[in-house]
């Protein structure tokens, strides 16, 4: 039996907001695309394992953009890869979220005096949501992360966003 | 296995004197300095030479040792897997001044394929030329990188590809 089984009975009504549901089913799902480059790699793939089990948040990982929802950035950018995770991260299909892991993504971690050849933050090239600072995170901070992720996600709101209320508030004053 | 002093003898009597400028026995293995000019004879003899046979290249490695010294050097370290011989070339090289070409050593890779790679990378890193090297590109770095980052007065490039490139 499970939870909403007990909760709910079967053939029951839930009135909801369609922002809560829609929230709700995204949070619920948010498919990580295969994404290592550097030794986060491996706490990234233990999160996946049975003993952090990530699949428990609906995270199962695809092997394409075009089907995943948050891009973890797991590891050293190098401008070289820079390219192409820019270049990833446009064929993803919105709305997509990134998740900074580790402190290389973060701001370039050990490499940030010497590294002629590291990216200083993976947000010089595309938006970050979420930061999860270590050198690598342990799967906890990493799924402590997604938490964080999916709360911003479950704030979100399509009907009314608030950005664009105040733009057309702005176009029709003129 | 020849010990150092042995090695040297040998190939001094196949090349008919020796080609190097001078030797370093306490190096690790022990080391002939050579000028560029040299090297491809040098490496001949030891690879084709009955008795010595060194089959195989270990590494390159490139050394800057500044503008102010002037020079740079190109280190190879060859071994004989069926005799179990090891030795160290150094080649001495002028470095180069801006707007000046690149330092020129001839590339090893007629002799051991291994070389392509390595050479490559000596190429990227220090800008040392590799003079009958069949596709001497960059090996690590993108191909559209400015400057060779192991050099001592290297600085890097404001921005890569509208990114900044400092912290």
């Amino acid at each position: 039996m499970g939870l909403l089984d007990q909760k709910f009975n079967s053939g029951s009504i839930i009135i909801t907001r369609v922002d809560d549901l829609i929230n709700w089913a995204r949070l619920s799902s948010m498919f990580p695309m295969t994404f290592g480059l550097a030794c986060c790699a491996m706490e990234f793939m233990s999160a996946g394992t049975t003993v952090y089990d990530m699949d428990r948040f609906g995270m199962a990982p695809r092997a394409s953009p075009r089907q995943a929802d948050v891009m973890i950035v797991a590891g050293t950018v190098t401008f070289k890869m820079g390219d192409r995770v820019r270049r990833l991260y446009e064929q993803m299909a919105e709305p997509r979220y990134v998740v900074s892991m580790g402190s290389c993504s973060n701001c370039g971690g050990p490499y940030w005096a010497h590294g002629y050849h590291v990216v200083k933050g993976v947000d010089r090239i595309i938006p970050v949501d979420v930061y999860v600072p270590g050198c690598p995170p342990r799967p906890e901070a990493l799924i402590g992360g997604l938490l964080k992720l999916q709360e911003k996600i479950r704030n979100e709101t399509l009907m009314a966003p608030k950005a664009i209320e105040g733009w057309l508030a702005e176009s029709e004053k003129v | 296995m020849m010990d150092f002093e042995a090695l040297t003898g040998k190939l001094a009597e196949h090349l008919g004197g020796p080609l190097w400028t001078e030797t370093d026995p306490s190096a690790t293995p022990g080391a002939l300095i050579i000028q560029p000019e040299n090297l491809l004879k040098i490496c001949e003899a030891l690879q084709k030479t009955e008795g010595l046979y060194f089959d195989l290249l270990s590494c390159i490695a490139g050394l800057d040792n500044g503008p102010e010294k002037g020079s740079m050097e190109v280190i190879y370290i060859l071994h004989s897997i069926p005799y179990g011989h090891k030795i160290m070339l150094k080649v001495m090289l002028t470095r180069n001044k801006d707007q000046e070409p690149l330092p020129v050593v001839p590339s090893v890779s007629g002799f051991w394929k291994t070389a392509l790679w390595h050479e490559r990378e000596v190429y990227d890193l220090f800008g040392i030329h590799f003079e009958g090297h069949p596709d001497l590109r960059r090996i690590l770095l993108p191909s559209d990188w400015e400057g060779h980052p192991l050099r001592k007065d290297y600085q890097h490039q404001e921005k890569y590809h509208g990114i900044k490139v400092a912290y």
